[in-house]
């Protein structure tokens, strides 16, 4: 394969990782925690792109100041409403979370269908995104790398980055963990096992509407885009192991090169459909994804 | 509810159903047909996820399997000997691909719509549970698949028609499907697969396999440890859920005419789960009348007021969950049966205080 090809596969692989990973995070983290599959996490990304839409309406060309705030915040407040008015009463039953979430997902779709319409809208990138880093000379000539990819690369590490250290080193994070590990204990020894859960979902919904502001920066956001997202933001949480937010990371890298490279191969349906089989095979060989939590108890909900 | 009121019910349903085509409209007897071969799959997921405790997202991928095996057959038999179906030609396809020749031969084809999509399920099932892969994630890898299939279906225009899907159907084992009285004809004989396979089922899930299903739905690890192998009992369940959703698909491809990947995604595959949920998912005649109640009301109120219908549809799914976990079914007092009822799980903690009372 020419080289060149193949780097820019990579790289488009690369900026795929990054949104999936950002949508998955939230995922990992809820999953993890209270054992809650959300089907309505990729409207989350979906009203991230409207917010930023709106953001680009009201505060002109240089809206990223704005887009980044507004859309975290609406995000995640209406992540801490759906935990309080729907998740909060399904705790125990993961299957019945995901039957009700889906039917929110089916509210906010036809919601935002009905204010945008079902066709995307599109967002302009600022100015200073526009470009690209071009390679000359050497084998890699003509190789171009968008601005706007490579800030949605950026943009995910700093993420998680910044998740690592909220989870590993702040207070916050300590709570996070003991309550993951065991629910009662961490509640009698004076952990508020039910604000954090709220908090740990808005977070996560939060951090889906910041992967919606790097979506609507790539490419028109319409009412459908979260559903496009969630089968493979799933797979990255089942991949990465439950509840891990490394694994979450190396899993999204896995998938978006090994889907990058099956389509430069092939068609890019075949290649969609290759890498879930993919994912198949690879959980018969480790039926609890990349990094585990260990664990002894023989029941495990 | 008591057993004599029930049974009455039901034997009511069943006549008022044989009649239908003497009493109902041309629409109203199509919609009901239709309806009732989808409910088909509504027994598997009866068996896989009320019975088994297995919540399969991904029947849709069986009942494609179903429908596709046959409606090739009836795509072959509609084109003239000797040519290429059309939508092969329109795609420079020179030769029929292998996998469409046996399909000419009708016993082929219809052993296929039971072979295809049992051994589909049984291979998938042998994969994720010799790996004691459970719950959320069978739920998701099965999303997966579906999912994965349809993009597949999708993307291979030449081979199945892509998203057009396969159409144009003529005559299926010499009659032809655009005669006068067909319509009746089609209603009785889903009637009549319906009824034996709610019966079959009924029969399977009532000898001592059945009870081990729902033992492994109440506590697997109890059962393994009484010496079964929890893993063979669920493939065997996930097989014949499996089965239920094929031969529902080639039905419903016989109603519509055409059968196309948007008709079997995975939104379709999710809609069955619900419907089931809402009649009751551990009961054969919740699971069966949930589906084809829900489905009549939707065609109803979704042509009525189109854009009011996902809300509509959306709170459903919400308040069901909340509010009546094992549906209507459970709703009418089936509680004094006791294999509706989930067991309390107790730790071991508990366990031990008792013990030492």
């Amino acid at each position: 394969m020419d080289p060149v090809f193949f780097s820019g596969q990579l790289f488009t692989g690369l900026s795929v990782a990054s949104l999936l990973l950002l949508t998955a995070l939230g995922l990992a983290l809820s999953f993890g925690l209270m054992r809650v599959i959300n089907m309505a996490h990729g409207e989350f990304l979906m009203i991230g792109g409207y917010l930023t839409f709106i953001a680009a309406k009201i505060a002109g060309p240089t809206f990223l100041w704005l887009a980044f705030p507004l859309a975290f915040i609406g995000t995640a407040l209406l992540g801490a409403l759906l935990e309080f008015t729907v998740i909060r009463r399904l705790y125990g039953r993961p299957l019945d979370t995901l039957l009700a979430t889906w039917g929110i997902s089916l509210i906010l779709q036809q919601g935002a269908r009905q204010i945008f319409g079902s066709t995307g809208v599109p967002v302009t990138a600022p100015a200073w995104l526009n470009g690209a880093v071009v390679i000359h000379g050497g084998v890699l000539d003509g190789l171009t790398f968008p601005y706007v990819r490579l800030f949605v690369i950026v943009l995910a590490a700093l993420v998680l980055g910044g998740m690592w250290w909220l989870l590993n080193r702040s207070p916050f994070g300590m709570h996070v963990r003991a309550v993951n590990q065991n629910r009662e204990v961490a509640s009698s020894l004076g952990v508020n096992t039910r604000r954090l859960d709220m908090l740990v979902f808005a977070l996560g919904a939060g951090i889906a509407g910041i992967a919606g502001v790097g979506l609507a920066l790539l490419s028109p956001v319409n009412p459908t885009v979260g559903a496009a997202y969630i089968v493979n933001a799933f797979l990255v949480v089942v991949v990465g192991g439950v509840g891990s937010v490394l694994g979450a990371g190396a899993a999204a890298l896995l998938l978006g090169f090994t889907t990058a490279l099956a389509e430069g191969l092939t068609s890019s349906s075949l290649a969609q459909s290759i890498m879930l089989i993919l994912v198949v095979v690879f959980l018969q060989w480790k039926p609890k994804g990349l990094f585990p939590t260990q664990s002894r108890a023989l029941e495990e909900s | 509810m008591n057993r004599a009121t029930r049974t009455a019910l039901i034997v009511v349903a069943a006549v008022a159903l044989i009649f239908a085509p003497m009493y109902l409209g041309a629409y109203s007897l199509t919609l009901l047909g239709r309806v009732l071969a989808l409910s088909i799959a509504a027994i598997g997921i009866c068996v896989v996820w009320g019975r088994t405790g297995i919540l399969s997202l991904g029947q849709g991928l069986f009942f494609g399997l179903g429908g596709y095996a046959l409606a090739m057959h009836l795509k072959l038999m509609s084109t003239p000997k000797g040519d290429l179906p059309d939508f092969m030609m329109y795609n420079g396809v020179e030769s029929l691909p292998w996998f469409w020749k046996p399909f000419a031969s009708a016993p082929f084809a219809l052993a296929m719509v039971l072979i295809l999509p049992a051994a589909a399920a049984g291979l998938i099932a042998w994969l994720m549970f010799r790996r004691r892969i459970t719950g959320v994630y069978v739920s998701i890898i099965t999303q997966a698949l579906v999912l994965a299939f349809v993009t597949w279906l999708n993307g291979s225009q030449g081979l199945t028609s892509g998203t057009n899907g396969i159409t144009d159907f003529q005559t299926f084992l010499g009659i032809n499907l655009r005669g006068e009285n067909i319509g009746r004809g089609l209603y009785w004989v889903t009637l009549l697969i319906l009824g034996l396979c709610m019966a079959g089922t009924a029969l399977i899930l009532n000898t001592h396999f059945g009870s081990l299903l729902t033992a492994i739905k109440d506590n697997e690890n109890r059962v393994r440890f009484l010496g079964y192998n929890p893993a063979a009992y669920k493939i065997a369940a996930f097989a014949l859920g499996g089965l239920l959703s094929g031969v529902s698909g080639a039905l419903y491809t016989l109603h519509l005419g055409t059968i196309s990947p948007a008709m079997i995604g995975v939104t379709f595959s999710i809609e069955l789960v619900v419907w089931v949920a809402l009649g009751g998912r551990a009961s054969l005649v919740g699971a069966v009348g949930g589906l084809v109640l829900g489905n009549l009301a939707k065609d109803k109120i979704s042509s009525a007021a189109p854009d009011a219908w996902l809300y509509v549809m959306g709170a459903l799914f919400v308040l069901v969950v909340l509010v009546l976990p094992q549906g209507v079914a459970g709703l009418l007092g089936r509680r004094q049966t006791k294999n509706v009822t989930t067991p309390v799980r107790r730790t071991a903690g508990e366990v031990a205080v008792d013990a030492a009372d």
